[in-house]
């Protein structure tokens, strides 16, 4: 038997934090709401077995807790999701880990990063046409073969997630971890990761003007890719708190904006007009020529719409919201890209259409998939600091509440160690 | 005969004293021994305005009479002071009104077909329809709107020519169709002593790259004061600029001075000395005060700003500028000037609900302080009323509003430019030009009802000298975190600030009071 967090199926307590914390008031109370209304529970089970030889059992270190499982939690992600996922499920899917079992080069101990993604490998069936292709995160075959459905480990009955003690994964998730990357940094991987792919999801031009609404995890590793992987110009970032602001100059914004005046500082920054409907958001005639939504709210989504410049382009990484108005996509023409999780593909093949193609493709070049890149990233990038809140499984009431306030109280990122007491 | 003004010292038996605050005021008690300026009361107003202006017109100063300049088929341009003159709007008729109908009767009778009216608005706001009918009167709105009465347009490329440079370098560039008239008749109210004279044409007609020349924060902070021309290095420059723009284009300008009767009869209290109010004006000061703090912002705005001044034509006169302004400027010191001996340690001023740029508008925090630290601070001549070093106590609630449409560009100085620095040299070098330039602003100034974007940089500056000659800002009553923003600080009392100014100015400072509005000169000695 082990400790594990399970979130299980109970439509009183789904509806009835989704409604508590669907308000103005319980949102900003949504921590406590959300710690004794949601149907998540500790509780002891039994292990997770291995569906064959090429899966191993993991001893999570830290498991982080990600923007996405504070939706499942609060009631917030969409319905559109529940066929992807099987209930019961143990939660956490961004993971450092040490392996348990012997693998083909992965001895048993090794300290590891895991790609949740349950693609068309881990369940043992015949690659589909995106993951032959090394898109795995856009697979086909995500609800059938050796597991139950999930989208991700942390969302499927059958694997465990990171919130407990054991899970298993199987070999191909699973990337080693240097011995100098410390474990603070290597939970960081999975979220680095996925910015890594939003970035990649869109031709960003050289010089091109960037707002990247969300200084939270998601916003931050964006920039950070953004300056990795790109050549971006001017970066403008939005953010709430005061240390997001600080820690999205270090990692190279141009100009850090309160979401209250966004608007009217980016078109100081890009020019154009501002304009004031007679209800809703201030927008712009002009602004910035790409936009990535990294908070997954309306209010995100509807700013990037409402800043991005015609023509341009929005990102949403975060899973968006419902209740946008999308009249900017279809007055202004802008073009609406879905980022979800990362692959293995590496970068998108530069078209010959695309301005500077050759200098691109060059910059292209031996740059591998999403993970790997995001490893390498974590040991370099000034992410100190980035972890600061740790808590064990029983403490896991404070956690959630403290991941949920994570801006407010200076934090980043909030972890489980389930080894901890 | 009125009389003058004087300097009350704070005694025993001194009652409470009235200090304005916004859209409101307050009776204070002034720590005993403080000095109290008074402006002189109102000066009697001309009995026969129509005669006067006539009279003006047909004996000028330097220059034939009007009727003698005019000739048909002549191209006649007559500019006049836009809304920001004079403070508050006063009851119609307008003066520019009255003047307006005697110059146009003169130039129909003389058969003057070309003739176009412009509000010299430099790079203030336009002038609503509504506004310049208030100004202009009915019948010259009929005749001449909108093809032939306008506002002047900075951003009009095609319509502003430029001069040439002065000795000192400075660009001249001014409205082109007043430039290439025969003859530019200028129309002004002179309600404080920095306005008329030289600066009529040169700013009033003029753009940002004339304007630059002056409007900044090196020549605001070595004008003192800017209400005292000969020691004013912004009327140096308006000289320079004058000189060259008289060798371009004729000008007959018609000046007038008002009285000081700021206030309507039912605030007729705000008008007189405190210890001089009877039963009917303390009740009124009971009644409008409870009424005006039961009133909703909206609502309150809008009172004061209806509150028209009953001001009276106290002099005109008419013929070359540089002729005419020293009588115009005599007037207005008979009116506003008074002797003080020495300077203080802490200076009091209650900033008004109005300044020159929030008429049917709001005043915001940047307006706030250029009311308080430029306009107020600057009434003086000699020495400013405090010591180098002292402590500048004002009044006023300094709510975080701001007008969207008059205001645009203000609204990012707040929040973009002053969160970075409020030190106005530095705002000027790495900002003023973004400001300037920037197609929406120019585009609201043009097409809307909005401040120049470059504005908000000239209000800060006009507050230059202040800053740099104060040792500390105190503002009574105001938003702390407005005021913070602006890098002042807050006192909820009077006393609370004379025990923050302790640290600057020690336990027992000299206290002066600049009791305005009405506008009130102090002379140092």
């Amino acid at each position: 038997m082990i400790l594990a967090l399970e979130y299980h199926r109970s439509a009183a307590r789904y509806i009835a934090t989704r409604t508590a914390t669907g308000t103005k008031l319980g949102g900003r109370m949504a921590g406590l709401l959300v710690g004794n209304m949601a149907p998540l529970r500790l509780t002891n089970k039994s292990e997770p077995r291995r569906p064959s030889d090429e899966w191993t059992r993991l001893k999570p270190l830290l498991s982080g807790i990600c923007g996405s499982d504070l939706g499942l939690l609060s009631g917030s992600n969409s319905p559109y999701l529940s066929p992807m996922i099987s209930t019961p499920f143990v939660p956490g899917h961004e993971v450092v880990a040490e392996t348990m079992d012997e693998l083909p080069g992965l001895p048993k101990g090794s300290r590891v990063v895991m790609d949740p993604v349950l693609s068309c490998r881990p369940r043992g069936v015949e690659p589909c046409v995106w993951c032959a292709t090394g898109r795995e995160s856009r697979c086909d075959r995500i609800t059938g073969g050796a597991v139950s459905s999930g989208l991700q480990t942390g969302y499927c009955g059958d694997t465990g997630g990171g919130w407990s003690k054991q899970f298993v994964a199987h070999a191909s998730q699973l990337h080693p971890v240097p011995d100098e990357l410390s474990n603070e940094r290597a939970v960081l991987v999975e979220p680095i990761a996925c910015a890594v792919h939003s970035v990649r999801r869109v031709h960003v031009p050289a010089g091109a003007s960037i707002l990247l609404i969300g200084a939270g995890t998601v916003g931050l590793f964006t920039l950070l890719a953004l300056r990795e992987f790109t050549q971006a110009g001017p970066i403008y970032v939005v953010a709430k708190h005061r240390h997001q602001r600080e820690r999205a100059i270090q990692l190279g914004a141009t100009e850090v904006f309160e979401p209250k005046r966004a608007a009217r500082a980016l078109r100081r920054a890009t020019g154009g007009s501002l304009q004031h409907p007679q209800m809703g958001a201030d927008f712009l005639l002009g602004g910035a020529d790409i936009a990535f939504e990294c908070t997954g709210g309306t209010g995100g989504l509807t700013s990037a719409l409402r800043m991005v410049r015609a023509g341009g382009t929005v990102v949403a990484s975060g899973i968006p919201a419902s209740g946008v108005d999308l009249t900017p996509l279809w007055y202004r023409e802008l073009s609406l890209v879905g980022a979800y999780a990362s692959d293995h593909g590496g970068p998108e093949k530069v078209t010959d259409d695309v301005p500077n193609a050759a200098e691109e493709r060059t910059r292209a070049d031996g740059r591998a998939g999403d993970f790997t890149e995001a490893v390498a990233l974590a040991g370099t990038a000034p992410l100190d600091g980035y972890v600061d809140a740790v808590y064990s499984l029983s403490q896991w009431r404070d956690a959630i509440g403290h991941a949920f306030a994570a801006g407010r109280l200076g934090t980043v990122k909030v972890a489980f160690a389930p080894g901890q007491q | 005969m009125s009389r003058p003004g004087f300097v009350l010292e704070v005694d025993e038996r001194t009652p409470p004293l009235l200090i304005h605050q916004g859209e409101g005021f307050r009776l204070e008690n002034l720590p005993l021994g403080s000095k109290v300026i008074y402006g002189p009361d109102p000066l009697p107003g001309l009995r026969d305005v129509n005669a006067a202006i006539r009279h003006a017109l047909l004996h000028p100063h330097g220059m034939e009479p009007l009727p003698e300049l005019l000739r048909p088929g002549m191209k006649l341009t007559i500019a006049f002071d836009d809304i920001s003159l004079p403070l508050p709007q006063m009851q119609t008729p307008d003066i520019r009104q009255r003047i307006l109908e005697h110059v146009l009767e003169l130039a129909a009778r003389k058969g003057v077909n070309d003739v176009e009216l412009v509000a010299a608005n430099a790079l203030h706001r336009r002038m609503t329809p509504s506004e310049l009918k208030r100004a202009v009167g009915e019948r010259v709105f009929r005749a001449f709107f909108p093809e032939h009465l306008r506002n002047h347009d900075a951003e009009d490329k095609d319509n502003m020519v430029h001069l040439g440079k002065t000795d000192h370098g400075e660009d001249v560039e001014l409205n082109k169709r007043a430039m290439e008239s025969d003859l530019l008749i200028y129309v002004n109210i002179n309600l404080t002593p920095m306005s008329g004279g030289p600066k009529s044409v040169s700013v009033g007609l003029a753009g940002y790259n004339s304007l630059r020349h002056h409007h900044n924060s090196h020549v605001l902070k070595h004008s003192r004061s800017f209400n005292d021309p000969p020691n004013s290095a912004m009327h140096h420059s308006y000289n320079r600029m004058a000189d060259l723009l008289g060798g371009h284009v004729k000008v007959f300008t018609i000046e007038t001075s008002v009285n000081s009767e700021s206030f309507p009869s039912a605030m007729g209290f705000l008008n007189k000395r405190e210890w001089e109010w009877n039963l009917k004006d303390q009740a009124s000061y009971l009644a409008v005060k409870r009424a005006n703090e039961m009133l909703p912002t909206k609502m309150r705005r809008k009172v004061w700003q209806s509150q028209y001044a009953p001001y009276k034509m106290t002099g005109i006169n008419a013929g070359a500028p540089s002729e005419v302004h020293p009588l115009t400027m005599a007037k207005v010191h008979e009116q506003q000037r008074v002797e003080v001996n020495g300077q203080a340690d802490i200076g009091v001023f209650g900033v008004p609900f109005i300044c020159p740029y929030n008429v049917n508008s709001i005043m915001n925090p940047i307006l706030v302080t250029s009311m308080g630290l430029g306009y107020q601070f600057n009434m003086y001549l000699n020495k400013p009323i405090v010591r180098q070093g002292g402590v500048g106590i004002f009044y006023h609630p300094m709510p975080n509003e701001f007008h969207p449409v008059h205001h645009p560009s203000y609204i990012d100085f707040f929040e973009e430019v002053l969160a970075e620095t409020t030190d106005p040299a530095q705002l000027e070098a790495k900002y003023e030009k973004q400001f300037a330039t920037d197609e929406w602003y120019i585009h609201l100034y043009r097409n809307s009802y909005a401040y120049h974007g470059v504005h908000p940089f000239y209000m800060w500056y006009w507050a230059s000298h202040a800053m740099d000659h104060l040792g500390d800002v105190i503002f009574v009553g105001a938003d702390r975190k407005t005021a913070a923003r602006l890098g002042f600080r807050t006192a909820t009392t009077l006393g609370d600030a004379l025990e923050m100014a302790k640290h600057t100015v020690g336990s027992s400072p000299e206290i002066s009071y600049l009791h305005m509005p009405p506008l009130t000169l102090a002379d140092v000695r």
